[in-house]
């Protein structure tokens, strides 16, 4: 690797980790603010102008909280799990396309951190790992309510990654790749999601199933007051709890990074942004237009939070085995013919 | 018996839940920009009405003479015994005047007893809601700081006034 790949890669690897970061904590900030809005309230607007400082405040308390491990919990796992819960979301910020690749004299600089040719199947196993944090959570805290919180997400996660994976094959069968800059390149002329109907019903699917794996509303069976006492994070305390907060809404901020990329044509806004000629202009436009997509689902999964009853846990296990896993199949076996047979 | 069967069974676009989530959504964001119900508190305070019973103050007259007897009659009547009075002489018609006159606040439960039994309308209930602080010994308060003018406190006598004349008619 030369010395410019080098230093250029550690470029995006800060801005990019920066972007991921600053917009999770920016979401905290508007899940309390939009469900205020919901519920005829003002929300945090103490802490500095708006209440924009809040999620600082809210960082800063966390840091000066007593941590607290349970009598009898294993430690290691106890102190590994948070920071398992949370690095699948950061691990998955190295594949996603930020915008357009950068064209610098004939050279053309990818604008993900590791442009390779399997980040599809890179995400799959990041989407794997992150259940490993919270049933770990749940595990080693030596609480019966944790064990069951975590024990109910990952039978969650478990099911709906089918789901979802099934359903990103479908992209990977209208696209032709499994590089994910390649994927949104492809959708330039159209979407996946006006694909009618294998992209749209694909995109049902996946939106469904990233509500499920990051265990948002209405699919939060991981953490339930009324019947778990607090969930998988019950025992956590300060900064670890912090982790697995940090870890959630990181992996809203990828999850939408994907939706946006599978099914939106990533940086791409009908050809306007495309057809930009300066390369440096291309780029932050294309920057842009992604983050707009990515604040839309963010603000979606807030949206959907609060406005929404949560399902019961048979249901939810219906939902994702009987329904979407089979929709998804048949989705995929229709892609399959069509491409194959050269209608899309 | 006939058994009336309430539930009411679904249609199929209602079982397939995605227009009834949209429709829930719909309704949601109109509802993000209606009018916010709370009260900013410190800035926008709470209007106590009249009938609001607040912090018990003594009544000072015009002339800056408490208008209180010593009677004690609060005193007894008080149900935790926040009120302790020191009575005293003095040269005015009324003859007699607290020394010292104490109401704890970490005790009074705002009753109202005392402003009912006092047979000279000194004492009586005000409008001061917020009665936190930050020391024990700065929330009993002395003569010095329940003595209130008469004037900040004349509504609540009148409307004190008139509840009585109105359940104690001469004519009943
Ligand atoms: S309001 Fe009630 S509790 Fe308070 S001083 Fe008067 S009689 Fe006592
Ligand atoms: S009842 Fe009235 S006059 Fe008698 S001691 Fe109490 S405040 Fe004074």
């Amino acid at each position: 690797m030369t010395t410019a790949a080098l230093i250029a890669t550690l470029v995006k690897i800060a801005v990019f980790f920066g972007i991921t970061i600053s917009l999770a904590a920016v979401s905290t900030l508007f899940e309390r603010k939009i469900s205020a809005w919901i519920q005829q309230r003002y929300g945090p607007n103490r802490v500095g102008p708006w209440g924009v400082l809040q999620p600082l405040a809210d960082g800063l308390k966390f840091i000066f909280k007593e941590e607290v491990a349970p009598a009898g919990a294993n430690r290691l796992l106890f102190r590994l799990a948070p920071a398992m819960a949370a690095a699948p979301a950061f691990m998955t910020v190295a594949v996603v396309p930020f915008t357009f690749p950068l064209i610098l004299d004939g050279t053309r600089i990818p604008m993900a951190i590791a442009d390779i040719d399997i980040g599809v199947l890179f995400f799959m196993a990041m989407g794997s790992l992150a259940v490993y944090g919270i049933m770990l959570g749940g595990w080693a805290s030596n609480n019966k309510y944790s064990l069951l919180g975590g024990l109910r997400s990952s039978a969650q996660m478990i099911s709906y990654e089918l789901a979802m994976m099934v359903s990103v094959i479908t992209v990977l069968t209208l696209a032709g790749s499994m590089n994910l800059t390649r994927i949104f390149e492809a959708q330039i002329p159209l979407w996946n999601i006006a694909v009618f109907p294998v992209g749209t019903i694909a995109f049902g699917i996946f939106l469904i199933a990233a509500f499920a794996e990051t265990n948002r509303h209405p699919f939060d069976l991981a953490e339930c007051e009324t019947e778990l006492v607090g969930g998988f994070h019950t025992e956590y305390s300060s900064m670890k709890f912090a982790l697995f907060f940090l870890g959630e809404y990181s992996a809203m901020v990828m999850m939408s990074g994907l939706i946006t990329t599978f099914f939106l044509g990533g940086p791409s806004l009908f050809g306007l942004v495309n057809g930009i000629e300066d390369p440096w202009i291309k780029v932050l436009a294309g920057l842009g237009v992604f983050l707009a997509k990515v604040c839309f689902f963010l603000f979606l999964f807030i949206w959907v939070r609060w406005t929404i009853p949560r399902f019961r846990w048979d249901q939810l296990m219906h939902l994702g085995w009987k329904l979407l896993l089979p929709l998804s199949l048949a989705n995929l076996l229709l892609a399959g013919t069509l491409v194959a047979t050269g209608v899309l | 018996m006939q058994v009336k069967r309430l539930e009411k069974r679904l249609t199929i676009a209602e079982r397939l839940a995605i227009p009834e989530i949209l429709k829930g959504l719909a309704f949601t964001f109109r509802i993000m920009f209606r009018k916010r119900v709370t009260r900013q508190y410190p800035e926008e305070r709470y209007e106590a009405p009249i009938a609001a019973k607040g912090q018990p103050l003594l009544v000072e007259n015009e002339d800056g003479t408490p208008r209180c007897v010593a009677c004690s009659m609060c005193e007894v009547v008080c149900p935790p015994k926040a009120i302790t009075i020191t009575g005293g002489e003095t040269e005015r018609e009324i003859e007699r005047e607290p020394e010292e006159f104490r109401i704890d606040m970490l005790r009074c439960i705002l009753c109202g007893l005392c402003e009912e039994v006092c047979p000279k309308e000194a004492i009586v209930m005000s409008d001061r809601l917020e009665l936190a602080d930050f020391t024990r010994e700065s929330l009993v308060f002395d003569k010095r700081r329940l003595l209130t003018p008469v004037s900040e406190l004349s509504n609540r006598i009148r409307y004190t006034k008139e509840k009585y004349d109105k359940w104690h008619s001469p004519s009943s």
